[in-house]
Order: C-alpha cells, then structure tokens, then sequence
C-alpha cells in the first residue's frame, strides 16, 4: 500500500488550494449571511478544516510534517471551541428560545 | 593681609558650629509638629531652649575664637553643588564679623523669644508662632555662618520668607496679609539683584566662596571703579535695598508692623533688615574697588534717613513710628557704609538692636497693657501704670536719641565723625534727620507716658505692668543699650579704646590689599572731633525740649483722624504719598496688564485649546457611539471586510 503522502501527491498542489479557498469562502458567507447560531458555528468549522486541508497537503508536498502536527492542535482546540459555543449556544436557547443570532443585540449605546 | 582662612580639622567644633543653627531648626520642627497638640510650656521651652542653647554655643565659639588667636577659619560639611568648575560647598566661615552677627542675632533672639512667651501668651497658634520664629533664627544664622555667597543667599530667602509668614502671622485680616505680600513682593524685587550680582561674582571671581572671591579680588587687575566692579557691587546693593528698607524699597517696612510686636523686634528691626549692611560689609573688598557705588549708597543712605525721620513725625501709631525709625536708622547705617565708615557701620547695627529691639519690646509692652490699642492719642499717663515699662523706654529713647552715655550716641557719633571727615552736606543732612529722631522719639515718650490717660475707661481698668518673662527682656536690653556703647570709645577718651574696631580690623585685609586709599583711620583732630560730639549732643537736647515744651507743657495731643491739616503736615502725615504713587504708576498697570493678558491669553487662548481638545473627543463620541449597533452580523462584517483590506493593503503595498 502506497504512503498516504505519496497517495495526496496523485493531485496537483493548485488543486488543493482552490478548494481550501472555496471551502474558506464559504464558511466566511456562511457566517455572514445566516442567522442561525448553530448554522454559524459549522460554517467556522468550515473554515478551520479548509485551513488544515491546506496544512495537509502543504505538507505533504513539502515532505515536512510540522505542519500535520498543527492540524492536531487546530482539531483538539477547535473540539474545546465546540464545547464551549455549544454551551452558550444552549443557555442562548434556554433564555430567549431562540438561536437567532440577530435578536441578540441587547449589547448596544 | 588678612591670614588666609584656614579649614577647620577639629570634629568637636565643626559639630558645635553646626549646632548652632540646627537647633533652631530642630525647635521649628517639633514646635511646627506639635502646634495645639503640645502645651503652652513646653512650647515655649522648646522655642526658647534651643536659641539659648544656640546663645551659649556662640559665646563658646567666640571665647574659642578669641583665645586661639583669632585666627579665621572654615567648616567644610560637604559638597553641595558641583556643576562643571562650580564648586559649592555646605560650609560655615567662622571670623570676627560672623561671631559678632552670632552672638547679636541668639542673644536678641533669645530674649525676644522669652518675651513671646509673655507676649503671645493668649493666642491660639502659640506653637505656630514659636515654630516660625524658630525657623527665622535658622535662616539667620544660615545667612550669617555660610561661606559664600549662595548660602548667604539661602539664609536671605530663609529670613524673607519668615518675614512673610510673621507678617501674615494673624492670616484672618486681610490687611495683615496684604502686609505680607507687599513684603514679599517688594523683597523679591531687591532678592532678583542680588542674584544677578551673585551670577556677576561668579562669571568675574569664578568661585562665589568668601575666601576665594576676596583673595581674587584683592588680585584684581582691573582697576578703581571698573565698571564690572560697579555693576557687581550696584547688583548686591539692590538686594541690601529690599532686605533693608532703603529708597525706593522701603514702604513694605512700617506695613510689616501688622505682624505681632516681638517679631517687629526681632525681624523688622534688630536682625533681619541689618542683613543688607552685613552683606555690604562681608563684600567690602568689592565696594572699595567701586568707589562710585559707594557714593551711590550714602546719598540713598541719608535720603533714606532725612525722609523717613521726616514721615516718622507725624505718625501716631506707636509700631508705627519706631517702624519709620527703624528706615531711618537704616538709612544711618548705609551712609555709614557709603563713605567706607564700615566698622561704624556694624556699631550702629549692633547698638541700634539693642535700643530698637527694646523699644518695640517697650511698645509691645504698652500695647498688651493698653488692651491691643496703638493709637498714641489714646495714651498717656502711662509713667505711673508701667514703671517698668517707661524706664526701659525712656533709656532706649536717650540711646536713639543720641545722648550720652547710652549706646546710640557713640555709635552715631563715631558715624557721623566719618561722614563729616567725607561731606560736609551728607554730614548736615545726617544732623537733620538727628534732630528729628530725637524729636519724634521724645513726642513718643511724653505723649505716651506724660500727661493725663485718654483712653477708654475700659481700658484704664486694664492697665497693668506685663509680666516678669517680658519684663526681664526689657530691662536685659536697657542694660545692654545703656552700655552697648563702650565697646566703641573714640579715641578722644584714650587712644586704641575702640574694642569693636580693633576687633573687626582683620575682615578689612584684602579691602587694603585692594585699595589701600580706601580704608585709612579717621583722620580728624580732637578739637573737631570735640566740637562734633557737642553739635550732635546739643541737637539732640534741643529736641527733646522742643518736644517737651509741645507735648508735655502746652499739652498738644495730636489732631484726630480727618481733621484739616496744612498742606506740608499732610503731605508728611499720607508718608509723602509713596505708597499711592507706587500704587498709580506699577502696581495698577501691572494688575491692568494681568487682567487683559488674563481675558485674552488664559480664558481664550488657554482654556480654548484645553476645551476644545475636550469637546472634540466628546462631540466625535457622540456620533461613533451609533456604530456600536449590537448587531452581531455587522460586527462580524466589519471585521471581515477590515482583515480582507489589511490582507489587500499589505500584499499590494507592503
């Protein structure tokens, strides 16, 4: 069975990097066009995994594996992250019955 | 040649000198600490403890002094200031003049203190007064011990401010406090030369220490009357100006009566207003190189004399009149200086503390007596209420006056004789105001002592002798004026007889190095010198009858306030209208110049750049506030699109 670097490698790097792009772009709309919290916070998901997509396949075609290491830190703080935000996410829901982030704008002159 | 002035190796002494004006200020610190919160007693013991002790140490020095050959000597403590090739030490300078200002500033001081303790008995800042005369005695002594001319300088605004606080000593009447202003103010102006003419000795000498200063001086190349010399020594004077009440200066001095009477007689009359001839006097080698600025000082000198004895008789209040002859005795001492009479000088200064500081002490008396009443009007009669009081009075007046044998008349005498020997006008001029210091001084005796009581019936229940603590100062003091005038005994009662001028003799070393001319004895025959004694003697007399024939036979009381006076006597009795004159062409323009450059520069231009600063922040905050939406999409927004500008600026730009 081939390396899974070497398996990355069958793909042109320019590939990879348009679709981390796109994957990017759309978290970022994602975020700010909707209005659900929940639907908000996987778009910043979004996000985090096309940056280490990226990392990935940087790394493989660089033979350099520091970069795969962040991908370990990014999931593991990205997993507290989702703890933390679901939590408020929940009181959010308790308290105005609603996970709309546009009803929240009590914090205002 | 004066022996150079050889630095002190004993430890022991160099702690004593020190002492000497640390305890004062040790007495205003724990005095200042401790106002209200100590008793009365205590208060008192610590003020007056610690000048005494100060008293005992000088005397000690001076025996020490004497018994080592008097030789000069200094006392290094340590390196003050050091800047470049300035070099400034803490350091005292022990000679002859030192230990006579000594003695005569802790030993007037201390019975001044002691009658304090009487005096200000009833009042409720007891231990505040007590602090601040404590810290006069310090800068006094500051001014006096140091060794050159920038501690000299420390002392001078030591005792100024001193002034000040005693003046305004009651800061709950505005009068009082405007005394103290114009004190001060008017001090500052004369203080301002003699800080330039400090920065001129420094450019000129390169050192402001005594012994350098002089020893370069007595060097000096450039001549009688150079016109650096000149400046240097014209600057200094402005400073003695102020300090001492000379033209035009001087109208601060009768103001400062507000104060309460021991300090008109200690720092209005016996200590602090000599200090300007103890600067002149410490700076002879200067003057004598600027015969010029000599000249300058005895006309200021007997101007000062003649107008303020001119003013002093039509005053009735009783400060008052010893204020204006305290100018005009001043006045005396200058001219004294200004024709090179220097060891003159300093007899007066020393004889003069003594009866002035016991005439104001007489004053205070008959003002405690009199219920706080100082109008001579409302006196007389008093001989028979203050026994005591009146004797003491009477002898510091026959001093004043210039009778023999009290202190005055050798002091003035021997002055005199100089100014003869110099000017025959500056000599007639000095016979003036002579004759008018005895007048006024004996109208003040029998108008307030002679007589039948004009005062309230209140008051006459009240009269009574003031207690033994001020007593005891009064009758010190008499003693002291009554003899204070053998340590001069011309020569016309015996050869080498003037202790005080043979004692002086080595401060005037580099003065005849420098200018030999300058310095010589008195060089007039014992007839002249006879017929001098008997002209000023007979003056004198002559006033006193005069006085007593108006005062005490015809019975005259003077006019009461608004009444028609004639021209000349009101010109007089309104001080000549200095003070309005002052008040017309600087004071009014320059309050007139504060105010405009108050409406325009401060409230415009100042506080306009301040508020508008203020108004601005306020104003843009106002309108950013709205921003902050609490639409949490905007935000995000924002932030996306700001990150995508940095991102675009920093590829494209950076």
């Amino acid at each position: 069975m081939n390396q899974i670097p070497e398996v990355i490698r069958t793909i042109p790097l320019e590939y990879y990097l348009f679709f981390s792009a796109a994957l990017f772009t759309i978290g970022v709309i994602g975020v700010l066009t909707r209005r659900n919290a929940i639907v908000i916070f996987m778009c910043i998901e979004l996000m985090l995994n096309a940056v280490n997509l990226l990392l990935t396949a940087v790394a493989s075609y660089r033979g350099d594996s520091s970069a795969q290491v962040f991908v370990f830190f990014i999931m593991a703080v990205a997993a507290a992250e989702v703890c933390v935000g679901l939590a408020i996410i929940v009181m959010t829901y308790r308290n105005i019955r609603s996970t709309d982030v546009q009803l929240l704008n009590y914090l205002k002159w | 040649m004066q022996e150079i002035v050889m630095p002190l190796n004993n430890q022991g002494m160099a702690l004593l000198c020190l002492l000497v004006p640390i305890l004062p200020l040790l007495g205003f610190i724990l005095n200042g600490l401790g106002n209200r919160k100590l008793a009365k007693g205590l208060v008192s013991m610590i003020g007056c403890g610690t000048v005494l002790a100060s008293f005992l140490i000088s005397i000690y020095l001076f025996l020490d002094f004497t018994a080592n050959g008097s030789r000069a000597y200094m006392v290094d403590y340590y390196n003050w200031i050091s800047a470049g090739n300035m070099q400034i030490g803490f350091s005292f300078m022990i000679d002859q003049l030192t230990l006579l200002m000594m003695l005569m500033v802790t030993g007037i001081g201390f019975f001044i203190h002691l009658y304090s303790a009487g005096y200000m008995s009833h009042d409720e800042n007891f231990g505040k007064f007590f602090s601040f005369i404590n810290l006069f005695m310090f800068s006094m002594l500051l001014l006096v011990m140091g060794s050159n001319y920038v501690m000299m300088f420390v002392g001078w605004e030591g005792v100024g401010l001193c002034s000040y606080l005693l003046i305004g000593f009651w800061n709950k009447n505005t009068n009082y406090n405007n005394a103290a202003k114009k004190a001060f103010v008017m001090n500052r102006i004369g203080d301002l030369g003699f800080l330039l003419g400090i920065f001129l000795i420094f450019i000129t000498f390169g050192s402001v220490s005594y012994p350098q200063v002089f020893a370069e001086a007595a060097r000096y190349t450039g001549g009688i009357d150079s016109n650096i010399m000149i400046a240097i020594t014209l600057l200094l004077f402005v400073g003695a100006m102020g300090k001492s009440a000379q033209l035009p200066l001087f109208t601060w001095l009768p103001d400062a009566m507000a104060g309460p009477t021991p300090v008109s007689a200690l720092i209005h009359a016996a200590t602090m207003v000599t200090a300007g001839i103890y600067m002149v006097l410490r700076s002879n080698v200067l003057y004598v190189l600027a015969p010029t600025s000599l000249e300058i000082i005895a006309i200021i000198g007997v101007a000062t004399a003649v107008l303020a004895a001119t003013i002093g008789l039509a005053q009735n209040d009783i400060k008052k009149v010893l204020a204006y002859s305290t100018v005009s005795q001043l006045g005396y001492m200058f001219l004294a200086l200004g024709v090179m009479a220097f060891s003159s000088s300093i007899f007066h200064v020393l004889t003069h503390a003594f009866f002035k500081a016991l005439l104001f002490l007489g004053a205070g008396s008959v003002i405690h007596a009199m219920s706080n009443e100082q109008d001579i009007r409302n006196m007389g009669g008093l001989r028979k209420y203050l026994p005591i009081t009146f004797i003491t009075f009477l002898i510091g007046t026959l001093a004043i006056a210039g009778i023999p044998p009290f202190a005055g008349f050798f002091s003035k005498d021997e002055l005199l004789a100089h100014v003869w020997e110099h000017s025959k006008v500056l000599w007639g001029l000095g016979m003036l105001a002579s004759f008018m210091t005895s007048f006024y001084m004996f109208r003040l005796v029998f108008l307030t002592f002679f007589g039948t009581f004009r005062g309230t019936e209140s008051q006459r229940s009240h009269l009574h002798e003031s207690p033994m603590s001020m007593t005891l100062p009064l009758i010190v003091l008499a003693i002291l004026s009554t003899i204070g005038g053998f340590l001069g005994i011309p020569a016309v009662f015996g050869e080498n007889m003037h202790v005080l001028q043979n004692y002086l003799a080595p401060i005037y070393g580099y003065a005849q190095v420098a200018n030999a001319a300058a310095v010589a004895p008195l060089h007039i025959d014992h007839a002249t010198e006879w017929m001098l004694m008997g002209i000023s003697v007979a003056v004198a007399v002559v006033a006193a009858i005069i006085a007593y024939v108006m005062y005490v036979s015809k019975k005259t009381v003077p006019v009461a306030e608004g009444s028609k006076l004639s021209p000349l006597h009101n010109l007089i009795y309104n001080k000549y209208y200095i003070d309005e004159l002052y008040d017309t062409i600087i004071v009014r323009p320059v309050m007139w110049m504060s105010s405009a450059l108050h409406r325009f520069l401060d409230v415009i231009v100042v506080d306009g750049i301040v508020n508008g600063f203020g108004k601005l922040v306020m104003q843009s905050g106002r309108s950013l506030r709205y921003a902050q939406s609490g639409a949490i999409g905007f935000y995000i927004m924002v932030m996306v699109f700001s990150i995508v500008l940095i991102l675009f600026l920093n590829f494209f730009i950076g």
